[in-house]
């Protein structure tokens, strides 16, 4: 017969058991992904209208000889496929975020309106001061990025009910459609702002100014790694904004931090690859699947997935027709939109 | 006093508020005054004296005159305003049958849904014959529609989700029509570009007889059903206590409402909220009875459209803007001004 004082101690320690080995898992898990996106960059970097082999391709990283294929590869697909990858990324979670921070799933950078305010305050840089210096350029993207995000947060918590997500969907959409109808018309007015920016526009991450992007990495890099620091006390605010606030929680300083984190991380993908929809919406649900509501771990999953999917996204968008390429953002879009429609089906209750 | 004008045959009875005539003729002449000036205004004015007196075939000082307003402008200014009138008859339907104040033909994706189809149509088949267009559009706003209900559909169909839904749907048919414009032969594209954004620029008579037809029928359609509108605006329980047969006088309504975006969007593009727009100013001067709405909403829509596309062509002369990015300016904010008047709900 087994003693009762050991049952209880067995008890007692099996939750402790549990979370370790899924901490263990989770561990593994990230580094699958992690193996996953390294196998799609490489396999982006091997991919493209040019057939070059994948041995010519390991050279050219390993041991530049200056030829023809070599330069393709260093020039066009390293920096297209890394920043389909960062892009990603940062987009997956700032849409994580958005999601945690309003408790809505159908919160995301381009729904919110937040990407085309963004492409609104570089049209209108562009148009009025001609060519700008990068960093100044970049501002604007968080610029607009910013004002937008504090605008669909003020006109969705109107009301009695507060913040309720048909009414920040909805506000989102309707800044949008201003939003872009204002850059439409700046276009149409001004055809030199229009030629420059025209690809940008369709949001895509072939051809992107190389400079631009090592100038925004910074931004991305610091704002991932706050948004990793921040994944306890969203965890926490998660639980609803009494709780976090009876556990000791400073709930104002982590929204207007959060709320930071996201316009860096949205702005500055923006300002690189243009808007580029739904990654931001799909990922943060594909890796709750995975892995739950722990912050900790779902930032990190974020980021990978979101820089897997935008990366077999460019691929697709390569493959599908060739020779002819697709924007990425035309891609995203067509993958994106059902799965909007399908969390409006099963997700918003009222 | 009597606040309802009633009017009773042996066939049929309706009675309209007080306020309807008086708001109906002050409508019809702001708008008939905005088209005299509309026709004036352009690289070569012309005087408003002179556009009266050229429409009415009278003799002016100068004989471009005739060419100038029967060729180039007079076909423009009523395609903007028929388009306008279809917009705003299709919102106010749509509004009534959701019971929804935010729903209207672009917001809920049904625009969406004939853009893609006509822009299609354009790119892959250049030489297809006008009368086409508008029943293609018709197809594709159809299917759309349908999709949109019967993804909304969730043992009943709740109004909140009918516009998320719209707006996938609008991200949907967005994608796929930069895809046609992506791959299209570049003259094609082009084409389908000016179209796209809503604009009645180079519009001639040649486009204005394939719009025709529908709004001839469906128009006093829409009227004629007005009545069951009313009755359907109470609550599905109550209209069937009264005697409705709802689904069905629903479906009527329904494609009344999408064939009307349909042929508008086929002759103009997408030009954005005046459905959402019309029916809202219509009801702040007339009140809710669908017999006066109605008129009043589809007035109302084509003014909006004609004072877009003038203002349009004014603002930045001599670059021209299309029409519907002006509505989209205008009626955006309005948007969200109706979604601070619902806040509480």
């Amino acid at each position: 017969m087994v003693k009762p004082s050991s049952l209880i101690r067995e008890k007692a320690r099996s939750p402790q058991k549990v979370i370790g080995r899924s901490q263990a898992l989770l561990v593994v898990g990230l580094a699958l992904c992690l193996l996953v996106l390294f196998i799609c960059l490489m396999t982006s970097i091997t991919f493209g209208a040019a057939e070059i082999h994948p041995n010519t391709v390991f050279a050219a990283l390993t041991a530049f000889d200056g030829s023809a294929e070599h330069l393709i590869i260093q020039t066009v697909r390293v920096p297209r496929s890394l920043i389909a990858l960062m892009v990603g990324a940062t987009s997956a979670v700032a849409g994580t975020i958005l999601q945690g921070l309003t408790r809505n799933p159908l919160a995301s950078p381009d729904v919110l309106g937040i990407n085309s305010g963004a492409s609104f305050a570089m049209v209108v840089v562009l148009s009025l001061l001609g060519s700008v210096s990068a960093p100044v350029y970049v501002g604007c993207a968080f610029l607009g990025a910013g004002l937008t995000t504090i605008a669909v947060y003020m006109l969705g918590s109107l009301g009695r009910s507060g913040m309720t997500p048909l009414k920040l969907v909805l506000a989102g959409s309707a800044l949008t459609y201003l939003l872009s109808s204002l850059t439409t018309s700046i276009l149409i007015l001004d055809q030199e702002t229009l030629d420059e920016i025209r690809f940008w526009l369709a949001g895509s991450v072939a051809g992107r100014d190389v400079s631009l992007f090592l100038q925004v990495l910074p931004c991305m890099v610091v704002g991932l790694l706050m948004a990793f620091a921040m994944g306890k006390p969203l965890t926490t605010l998660a639980l609803g904004e009494d709780v976090a606030t009876g556990l000791g929680l400073k709930t104002g300083w982590v929204k207007v931090t959060a709320i930071v984190v996201v316009v860096l991380l949205a702005g500055s993908a923006v300002a690189i690859a243009g808007p580029i929809s739904f990654i931001g919406l799909i990922v943060p649900h594909v890796a709750r699947f995975l892995i739950g509501t722990d912050y900790r771990w779902l930032l990190p999953y974020s980021a990978c997935l979101g820089g897997i999917l935008l990366l077999l996204a460019d691929i697709g968008a390569r493959l599908i027709l060739k020779p002819q390429e697709l924007p990425v953002g035309i891609m995203t879009s067509l993958l994106g939109a059902p799965f909007f429609i399908y969390l409006a089906r099963s997700r918003v209750k009222r | 006093m009597n606040h309802w004008i009633t009017v009773r045959s042996r066939q049929i009875s309706f009675r309209i508020d007080r306020r309807v005539p008086i708001v109906l003729i002050v409508l019809g002449l702001i708008s008939f005054a905005i088209v005299i000036l509309s026709l004036g205004q352009g690289e070569y004015p012309i005087s408003p004296i002179n556009v009266l007196k050229t429409l009415l075939k009278l003799e002016t000082d100068n004989a471009d005159y005739d060419f100038i307003i029967y060729t180039l402008r007079l076909p423009r200014a009523l395609i903007a305003f028929l388009v306008g009138v279809g917009f705003a008859i299709s919102g106010a339907i749509l509004q009534g049958i959701t019971r929804n104040p935010l729903a209207a033909p672009d917001v809920i994706g049904i625009n969406g849904g004939a853009s893609v189809v006509a822009v299609s149509l354009i790119v892959l088949f250049p030489s297809a014959p006008g009368f086409v267009l508008p029943i293609a559009a018709f197809a594709g706003a159809l299917v759309a529609a349908i999709l949109i209900y019967l993804l909304a559909w969730n043992g009943g169909s709740s109004p909140i989700r009918l516009i998320l839904i719209g707006i996938g749907i609008m991200a949907l048919t967005n994608a796929v029509t930069s895809v046609m414009l992506t791959f299209g032969q570049i003259n094609s594209v082009s084409q389908a570009w000016i179209w796209i954004t809503g604009s009645v620029y180079g519009r001639s008579w040649e486009h204005l007889l394939p719009l025709l037809p529908w709004l001839i029928v469906l128009i006093p359609l829409a009227l004629l059903l007005s009545r069951d509108l009313n009755v359907l605006h109470l609550g599905d329980d109550v209209a069937r206590g009264v005697g409705s047969r709802v689904e069905w006088q629903r479906i009527v309504l329904l494609i009344t409402s999408v064939a009307l975006t349909g042929a508008s969007v086929a002759t103009a593009g997408t030009v954005g909220f005046v459905g959402l727009m019309a029916p809202h100013l219509a009801r702040q001067l007339v009140g809710a009875g669908y017999e006066g709405l109605l008129p009043t909403a589809a007035l109302m829509g084509g003014m909006i459209t004609v004072l877009a596309d003038l203002l349009g062509r004014t603002l930045f002369a001599p670059t021209e803007l299309p029409c519907g990015v002006i509505t989209a300016t205008i009626g955006a904010p309005y948007f969200l001004y109706l979604l601070y008047q619902n806040r509480h709900q």
